[in-house]
């Protein structure tokens, strides 16, 4: 029988009334397909190497010779190495999560999914997973080359703990991108303005290639809002465990919860975010309308 | 919701879309009735800006009313939306949907994922509509390195990963050559028939293209449906005389002796055999304008006493462009260039469509009674 030719299941009207399995697992399986482009794309480009391992590291390097001409302490190679491998995350965050629903509203694709009957949400958790899986690979080969290069050394006393808090950290900064997406396509074409107004502000307050601390209220007040900064403190103090000294940061423990309540804030607002996108673009026509 | 089996495919009552801009708002829809039967394939025929788009998105639900009502299968647009998304899908011309890294499979399976089938299913039903659609030998080819025609078949194939109840289809041949824009409507046909009940709601400024397809169709412009029904309902209300083309083996007197005859309102010599020395048959063409078809056994019968025989005779019929010039007083073209658009080139599709024989002026006198 022709794909064309298939017979219908019943009529339009039982067709429409999914019960809710069928509706979670639509929405599962969306997850999968939109993290599959991001995933299997990445290798297919042979340039990956160059602009994901080789420009980051070469950045990397450079700060850990400028601790070396110091003579700073070693753990700082350390640090940098670390932020080194965070920055990965954060790029995609902004990048290819806050910027991707206005690229994907130009290219026609974002009226397509909300046509589709599955919730927003598990399209923007697709594309958080798939970028998730995408950065992990450019972490961890800068973390494994500048460790092994650099002869880092890491001293784990909470394994389990710095496990969380890397997770933790990835769930706030993706529920960050998440949240960052709706508002960009609402600002239109700032999006682009607005990512370039982050990234650098951004890698300074967070402190990728320094400990936070060491800005003193801003540092404060940078863990108190900026995911990628509460994060990273919380690793260095962990995984170079009595290195840092008085960090002027809370403990880790302390920061993981800061990580909880912003991984449910982010995320939440990124569904009333969504919701309110939804709304306009319904009601005043900011998907439809060219010109807006 | 209305009664399920009783449910029209579309039902669309006095909607109004406003669009708020500066200096002042945008009127797309300025008051819309329509009511479109399951497994009809019903067309909305306008020039660009005409709101056909708009009636599409508010259809589709990307877009509310700002007044009024519309259902789709007994499903209100704007309370059932969620519903509505579940069976129906829509292609538009030009779309650049996906990602070019993929392959024509994986990205269709991509978007299977989002109508929830199965990992297997999908992959299943990608590789059916793949070769459904023509692109077997594309299945592993980069979207990116797609022809526009091929992307199109995509796109289409795209549309119906969900097996639809409705498909609207907003300008799918736009910017297609010949042989892809009939590809696609042969796919569109043959999907609709394949099940009963399964709806397309197409919109065109491709004239030939909405006469070929369609069952019922309406004329969209500034908003306003102007006139529904039937391609040949429609043209049925420009045609208010007979006009056929009437091909002889020479005609005594010329079209002067036609137009004397009762019920001829116009004679027009099209060709009078001039210069076709060396062929072997030399014949005379006359554009033939009577009262009526009535008119016509008259003529006939008077032909045997000018000297003539017939060779052949075919009625002319109005196209919808003529439909479209009588009920808007300008053609689509006018109102391209109104706008300060190019009009775009003709449609590659229309020579070979179109069924309209009045396309040649008279090459030779006129005569009117």
């Amino acid at each position: 029988m022709s794909a064309l030719a298939r017979p219908a299941a019943g009529t339009p009207q039982a067709d429409a009334a999914w019960d809710r399995r069928r509706v979670f697992l639509a929405n599962l399986r969306s997850v999968g397909g939109r993290a599959y482009p991001r995933v299997h794309g990445l290798f297919r480009e042979p340039s990956w190497v160059l602009f994901e391992i080789l420009l980051p590291f070469l950045t990397t390097s450079a700060f850990v010779f400028v601790y070396r001409a110091l003579q700073a302490p070693p753990e700082y190679v350390g640090f940098v190495v670390l932020g080194g491998a965070m920055t990965a995350f954060w790029l995609n965050v902004i990048w290819m999560m806050a910027a991707q629903l206005y690229w994907e509203k130009d290219q026609g694709n974002l009226e397509l999914y909300f046509a589709s009957p599955v919730d927003m949400m598990s399209v923007l958790f697709g594309m958080a997973v798939g970028g998730l899986i995408m950065s992990s690979t450019r972490a961890a080969v800068v973390l494994a080359v500048g460790a092994v290069v650099y002869g880092v050394t890491f001293t784990v006393d909470q394994w389990g703990l710095l496990l969380l808090v890397f997770f933790l950290t990835l769930a706030a900064l993706y529920g960050l991108g998440m949240m960052l997406s709706s508002l960009f396509v609402l600002w239109g074409r700032e999006a682009w303005h607005l990512t370039q107004l982050l990234q650098e502000p951004v890698y300074f307050v967070s402190g990728l290639n320094f400990p936070v601390g060491r800005l003193g209220f801003l540092g404060a007040l940078a863990v108190a809002l900026i995911p990628l900064a509460v994060g990273l403190d919380a690793m260095r103090q962990l995984a170079f465990a009595g290195a840092l000294g008085p960090t002027g940061t809370p403990p880790p423990e302390i920061e993981a919860l800061i990580l909880v309540g912003m991984a449910v804030t982010f995320t939440w607002m990124a569904r009333v975010m969504l919701r309110i996108l939804e709304r306009l673009a319904r009601e005043k026509g900011r998907l439809s309308a060219r010109w807006r | 919701m209305s009664e399920p089996h009783l449910a029209p495919a579309i039902d669309v009552r006095g909607v109004q879309r406003v669009y708020q801009a500066k200096p002042k708002d945008v009127v797309a829809l300025a008051g819309v009735d329509l009511r479109v039967e399951p497994g009809e394939l019903f067309g909305l025929l306008g020039p660009n800006g005409a709101g056909k788009t708009t009636l599409i998105k508010i259809l589709t639900t990307l877009l509310l009313p700002t007044a009024g009502t519309a259902s789709v299968f007994g499903f209100d647009v704007a309370a059932d939306a969620k519903r509505i998304r579940r069976i129906m899908n829509m292609v538009a011309g030009g779309e650049q949907s996906g990602y070019g890294i993929l392959t024509v499979r994986e990205q269709l399976w991509m978007f299977s994922q989002f109508y929830g089938l199965g990992r297997r299913e999908g992959w299943r039903r990608v590789d059916e509509l793949i070769e459904a659609v023509g692109l077997a030998e594309q299945r592993v080819q980069r979207v990116s390195e797609l022809s526009t025609g091929q992307r199109q078949k995509m796109n289409l194939a795209r549309g119906l990963l969900n097996d639809p109840w409705i498909l609207f289809l907003d300008e799918p041949t736009l910017g297609l050559d010949v042989s892809a824009a009939r590809t696609v409507r042969e796919l569109v046909v043959e999907w609709r028939a394949a099940v009963p009940g399964r709806t397309v709601l197409l919109t065109t400024h491709y004239m030939a293209e909405a006469d070929e397809l369609c069952d019922r169709l309406a004329i969209v412009d500034r908003g306003r449906i102007l006139a529904e029904g039937t391609p040949v309902e429609l043209k049925r209300r420009v045609q208010r005389e007979s006009v056929f083309r009437l091909e002889l083996d020479r005609l005594a007197g010329g079209a002067a002796a036609l137009a004397a005859l009762p019920g001829v309102v116009r004679a027009a010599t099209m060709s009078d055999g001039a210069g076709e020395v060396g062929r072997e048959r030399q014949s005379v063409v006359v554009n033939l304008v009577l009262d009526d078809d009535a008119a016509l056994g008259g003529v006939v019968g008077a032909l045997g006493g000018l000297g003539a025989r017939i060779v052949a005779l075919q009625k002319s019929e109005p196209s919808l462009e003529d439909v479209f010039v009588e009920l808007v007083g300008r053609g689509f073209d006018d109102e391209a260039v109104h706008h300060g658009e190019r009009p775009g080139p003709p449609p590659a599709t229309l020579a070979e469509m179109t069924h309209d024989t009045e396309e040649a002026e008279p090459l030779g006198s006129e005569v009117t009674r």
